[in-house]
Formats: C-alpha cells, structure tokens, sequence
C-alpha cells in the first residue's frame, strides 16, 4: 500500500514535468517554431506536392482528413489482406479475412485498436508494423491536429484558415511522436520486451518436460507508440500482460506514464495558445478531478476478493482480485493501468478486464463512457472536452441570461449547435448499436460469461469502439461478420463523427472577433467553471448511460451470493 | 480533389516505410546490438524466464495454474490470453474449487495466486508467499529441509522494481533450477 502510494506520487511528479515541458514543446512544434527535424521535413512536403506555408480553411482542412483517412485505410486494408504472399511472415499465415480485415483496418485508423483477433495467429510481422504501427502513429498524429486546429480557432481573430493538416500531421509523427517512442523503445526492450525478425522459438525443459514454441516479433517498439499515441493495441492477445510486452513492473508504469503524457500535456499547450495558461489548468484540474475519483474507487474494488474464489473457499485474498491479474503487478497496479487505458482512450490492458470484480468492471465501463475526455486520447480528449466546455458556457449563460461567451469568443447558435452534436454522436451511436446487438440473436452470441455479466461484455464491446478506446471484456466473441461491421460503424462514428463538428467549430470560431472581457464576463479559470464542466460531463455520460450500466455491472454487484 | 489525393496517397506510402518499416528495423537493430538476450526471448536451455511453464508433481514448485502453457498447437504458436471469467461466474467457482482441492491433496494451504489464472495464461512469477505456501508439498517430496527451502525462495525472491514499483516475486524457472542443483 505505501509502495502503491509512492508510486501514485512519482506517477504525477513525472506527469507534471511532462505537463510543463512536454506541453510547451508541443506548443512549439504546433507554431512552427521547433525547426531541428526541418531537413526531413522539407522532403516530405516536395514528396507530397504541398505548400507548408499555405494554411487551409476548416473546409479544406477537413476534406485532406478524410481523403487521407480513406487512402490510409485501404492501405492498411491491402496489407492485411494481401499478408499471406507479402514477406516477413515467419509462420506462414494467410491473408486475414475481409471482414476481420476491414475492422482491423478502420480500428486503427480511428486510434481505436479493438482487436477481433489473436495477434500471434493472425498476423504476419509486416502487417503488424506496416498495417497497424503505422496508424498507431499517423492516426495519434492526426488526433493531436485536430485538437490544435480547434485550439487555433479559439486563439485567432477574423481569421478564415485553421491551420494545414498535412503540416500538423507529419510535424506530430517527426517532432513528437518518433523520437520519444523510439527512446522509450529501447527501455521496454532492455527490461524483457521481444524485438526482433526471426519467427518462434521451439524451447524444451528436461526437468519438466515442458516443450514450448514460443511466438516472438518486433513488439518492444510498438509497445511504445501504442501506449504513447493512447493506441492500446498490441502484438500478442494477451496485450499488455503478455511478458514479452509489459516485462516488469517499471515498463507497466512507463506504459502508464507514456499513455498519459500527451493528453495532459495538450492542456498547457492550449494555455499557452490561446495566452492563459489558467485556461489549461482549469481543463486539467476537472481531468484531474475525475481520473482520481475513478482511480480510487476501481483499485479499492480490486483489492477487495473475488466473489468466485471466495465462495469456492477461500475467502482469504489478502492482496485483491488475482484472477486474470499478473504476479509482477498485482491487482493495485493493474486497476490504476485499467483506469489511465479506459480514461485515455487508449485501450491496452496489463490485466483481464473481464475478470474484475464488479465495481472495478463499473469504473472501467464509465470512465469511457464519460466520452474520454479525462484526459483521453492524443488530441481527442483535448477537443472532446472542449466540447464539452462549450456546453458548459451554453449552460452558464442561459442561467444568467447573457450570450455566453468562451475565451473571448461569442457561443451563437451555430457554436452550441456544433459543440451539442460532437458530444452527443457518441452517446447517440453507442445506446442505438448496443441496443441492437442486444436485441438480436447473432449479437447475444457474443456474450461468452452468463448472467448480467455477458450483457456487461456487449455494452462494454460497443461503447469501447463507439469512444475509440480498444479495451474488452475479452470473453467477447466479436470476430464475426455481425460484430466486425457493427464495430466499424460505431468506430467511424466515434471518430468523424466527431472530428468533423470539431473542424467546423474551429472554422466558426477562428472567423470571430474577441469581444472585451466586462464585469458581467462569465471567468473560465474560476473554480466555478470547473464545477459546471464537471457538471457537463458527468450528466452527459452518467445520466445517459445509467440505465443500460444498472442491467450489468450494477445488477453483478447486487446479487450478493448468486452465479451464473 | 486529385492534388488532396496525391497527398493522401503519397503519406501513407510515407508512413508505412518509415513509421511501419523504418522505426521498427532500425530498433530491431539497436535492440539486437544492445541487448540481444531480451530482444531475443530471454531464452536459457531450460526455456524463457519470461514465459511460465507447467510444473506437476510434488517435487517441483508450481507457478500459476495457467491453463495452456505449453503453447504448441499443430506446429504453430497457440494464442496467450486470460480465462475471461466474470467475477460471478459458475464456471469460475467450480474451477477455483478443484485447484483448492489440488493444492489441499498436496498438503498445501492455497493462496489466491495459487488457484487464480493469470492475465496472460504465461505468468512466469509468483509471489514470495506462493513459494513458501508450497514449502510442505515440496519438502516432502525432495526430503530438503524447511529451512533449506526458506533460505532458497529468500535468495530467488527480486523486486519490487526500484524498490517500490509492483510485489516482490519469484521466477518459477530460475526457482526450480536452483532447487535441482540442491536435489
């Protein structure tokens, strides 16, 4: 407990350097002003026929997105299909399926990474790093660009341009992304993680008799941009408790500490862009606010025992919930990793999530369904809570009676209008697919556990994919052409679904003057704000969601006593 | 439109050779030049001490009751994983009850790790406690003492990391190569 403490303590010390540096260096790349990568840079642009210093209208911007989006899709799509007569593929395997395939291709454009496959018996090494590590890069990089692009519109006056996606996305991949993944590669690997080109390895232990064939791959580096870009997906199925992936506890905390880093950060790069670090810290502490509260209560529920194993006698389980935990974690370590992967969008696990006791399940399960925005995703927990601060203004000025206003930008009609859409497309896709799923046949096979549980699968399964997280309750059977095309619907959604209002909101917002703060100026750096935000937030994702997480997770904790 | 297209094409073909191929063929080589045990599995004769292997009989410590450990399955690798049991599942108490009842034939009181699967199904730890719960079973099976036993898990026991990341826990293999060369 007291090394559990410790380690909450270095976690935030190493946070909040990365809040003030990390976050000022983004700030310096997103305004030009980082130049040493330059002499790669400037290729890139000849190779890709465009003008660095011709800025886009949110219009144009948003079509580069989306026509961009669509190529690297079908590019990914290709590889997948195509693994079976492509090269660096030790054990064989064929091409993966078209439905798998178009899953798998659409979960990692959208930063998602939900994984309707076993990635040591489904892919090739070449579709691990050149159809999936890929995006976990381009698609980070993409996120970030969106949420500075909004950040742009809130700090530029009567401007009609918001920025020029390809600048933002290969400047996010060269100056920010690469070289601390590459750095933090090399520390996964020195602490146990597989990197390397040659296929398994078939070992055999005479004291045993054990004979084991052991898969390998290039993992230590996409360990790290997978946690770095909140991405989560990972080489082998058991993801982050694979041994190979997560070795020691020191890499269970970097890959905690790396999948945070950013998103945090973002909050004092957009203090900075718009020239009121208070700003930022407002964002942050209501992140802060929730991410505690959600950590606290998910790590109590785990230490507590597992029912299952107490009513099959023994009731002994001093440190916690075991059960589909690692030894080198523990389950305290293994509930703060759950809380930073479901809050970030991330998605990876160093546990089985399915497995947690009830209200451990219940934070997992919420805390994305607060539409990860604490802290989220690269960029898109900074633009969704943005979003949501919109909202919150909205809701300020209306109990006042004065049209509100947000860093000295008047919220009209069209700003409410825009901000209520991009918040409430989650929801909205997320209640209708799962209601679906459930309703029909082909969707409740997918459930593998009885009982309330399997309908905690279900939810859990579409609102990860509807938020871009990637996490499972991994008895779920998704890989079925139900399930892969359901799934790719929600992912789509949570993504543009989202990130086109957002462009549209920046457009809107770049295009308007600042109106001097007054008297009557409602402050958003006050405590208050932080109180309606969090208002925002938790209404939207706990009221909403309250009736469908009162059938699993809530009915699992109640049945004191009962299996299923 | 077609010059959006070049763009789109042009970046990911980008992208792929170096954020796909590049960063990890560069890292595959520093990996290997730097550390190429751990890059490589961290392989011994014996086996890896990062992948838990099953150990039956009395004379031997157990690791984690992972249920597919060795990973052979028609000349492939099988695929590593949790049991996915929900914490209210039957299927689970009747599982968690024939481990307990493993352990007590074997004159062992279990501890939770002891009859719980892993996250990975390859767990390669268990704890101090776990060892020293398995002291009786094994004792009487190699005819080593208590104490001689108390001593070995003590010297195998690591961590926790830096002194205060995750439990202190011992590598099943290295624990049970060292008691072979006691035997």
């Amino acid at each position: 407990m007291v090394h559990f403490v410790l380690t909450l303590v270095v976690l935030i010390a190493v946070l909040a350097i990365a809040w003030r540096f990390l976050g000022a260096y983004l700030a310096a790349v997103y305004t030009g002003r980082a130049t040493w990568c330059s002499f790669a840079e400037r290729p890139i642009y000849r190779l890709l026929g465009v003008d660095p210093e011709r800025e886009q209208t949110w219009q144009r911007y948003a079509v580069s997105l989306v026509v961009f989006s669509g190529v690297a899709l079908l590019g990914s799509y290709l590889v997948l299909r195509l693994q079976g007569v492509l090269p660096l593929n030790p054990q064989h395997l064929g091409g993966v399926p078209a439905a798998l395939s178009w899953n798998t291709a659409v979960s990692f454009l959208t930063n998602t990474n939900w994984q309707n496959y076993a990635g040591e018996t489904t892919m090739s090494y070449l579709s691990q790093i050149l159809a999936l590590q890929m995006q976990q890069f381009v698609s980070a990089a993409v996120g970030i660009a969106v949420a500075i692009a909004l950040v742009r519109g809130f700090a530029r006056r009567g401007e009609t341009t918001i920025g020029n996606f390809w600048v933002d996305t290969v400047r996010g991949c060269l100056y920010v992304l690469l070289p601390i993944a590459f750095l933090a590669g090399i520390i996964f690997v020195a602490q146990g993680a597989v990197q390397t080109l040659a296929g398994p390895v078939l070992v055999h232990n005479p004291l045993n008799g054990v004979t084991q064939l052991i898969p390998r791959g290039p993992v230590g580096f996409m360990e790290a941009i997978k946690q770095l870009g909140t991405n989560g997906g990972g080489f082998f199925n058991a993801n982050g408790a694979h041994p190979f992936e997560n070795p020691t506890a020191l890499t269970n905390f970097l890959s905690i500490a790396l999948l945070l880093a950013i998103p945090v950060a973002l909050t004092y790069t957009f203090g900075r862009m718009v020239g009121s670090l208070r700003q930022g810290v407002a964002l942050l502490a209501a992140m802060v606010i929730i991410f505690g509260i959600w950590t606290s209560f998910t790590t109590f529920a785990e230490a507590q025992p597992n029912p299952a194993v107490a009513a099959a006698g023994l009731r002994q389980q001093p440190t916690g919930n075991m059960e589909g935990k690692e030894v080198r974690f523990g389950p305290l370590n293994s509930a703060l990793y759950g809380v930073a992967s479901t809050q970030t969008s991330t998605g990876s696990v160093d546990s089985s999530n399915d497995s947690f006791n009830p209200m451990g399940g219940f934070g997992l399960l919420t805390g994305m369904m607060l539409g990860e925005v604490t802290p989220g995703g690269t960029g898109s927990g900074l633009y969704t809570i943005l979003l949501d601060a919109v909202v919150a203004v909205f809701i300020g000025g209306l109990m006042i009676g004065r049209t509100p206003e947000y860093l000295g930008k008047k919220i009209q009609a069209r700003e409410v209008k825009l901000a209520s859409l991009g918040v409430l497309v989650m929801p909205v896709t997320v209640l209708v697919l799962a209601g679906v799923a459930t309703a029909l046949p082909v969707g409740r096979a997918g459930a593998f556990n009885a009982g309330p549980h399997g309908f905690s699968e279900i939810l859990y399964a579409i609102t990860s994919q509807g938020n871009n997280n990637g996490s499972a309750f991994g008895g779920f059977g998704g890989n079925t052409v139900f399930y892969n095309v359901v799934g790719s619907i929600d992912m789509l959604m949570g993504r543009f679904g989202i990130m086109i209002p957002v462009l549209a909101l920046a457009g809107a917002l770049a295009a308007k003057q600042v109106v001097p703060n007054s008297a009557g100026t409602f402050r958003t750096d006050s405590p208050m704000f932080v109180v309606l935000l969090l208002g925002v937030i938790l209404i939207v994702g706990g009221l909403t969601f309250f009736p469908a997480v009162s059938l699993g997770p809530l009915v699992e904790q109640l049945s004191h006593g009962r299996f299923f | 439109m077609l010059a959006q297209l070049r763009g789109a094409v042009v970046l990911t073909l980008i992208a792929m050779v170096v954020f796909g191929l590049g960063y990890s063929l560069v890292g595959t080589g520093v990996s290997q030049v730097l550390f190429p045990s751990q890059a490589n599995g961290s392989i011994g004769p014996d086996g890896s001490t990062l992948i838990g292997q099953r150990w039956t009989g009395p004379g031997w410590f157990h690791g984690r009751p992972d249920s597919d450990n060795p990973l052979v399955a028609n000349g492939q690798p099988g695929s590593s994983g949790p049991s996915n049991l929900g914490p209210r599942s039957k299927v689970l108490v009747a599982q968690t009850r024939g481990l307990i009842r493993y352990w007590q034939q074997h004159g062992v009181k279990p501890t939770a790790d002891l009859v719980t699967t892993s996250g990975s199904g390859l767990d390669p730890d268990i704890t101090p406690a776990d060892a020293l719960a398995q002291i009786p079973m094994v004792a009487r099976a190699t005819g080593l003492s208590a104490a001689r036993l108390r001593r070995l898990i003590q010297s195998q026991t690591q961590g926790p990391e830096l002194g205060f990341l995750g439990p202190a826990y011992v590598d099943v293999l290295q624990l049970n190569l060292a008691l072979s060369r006691l035997r």
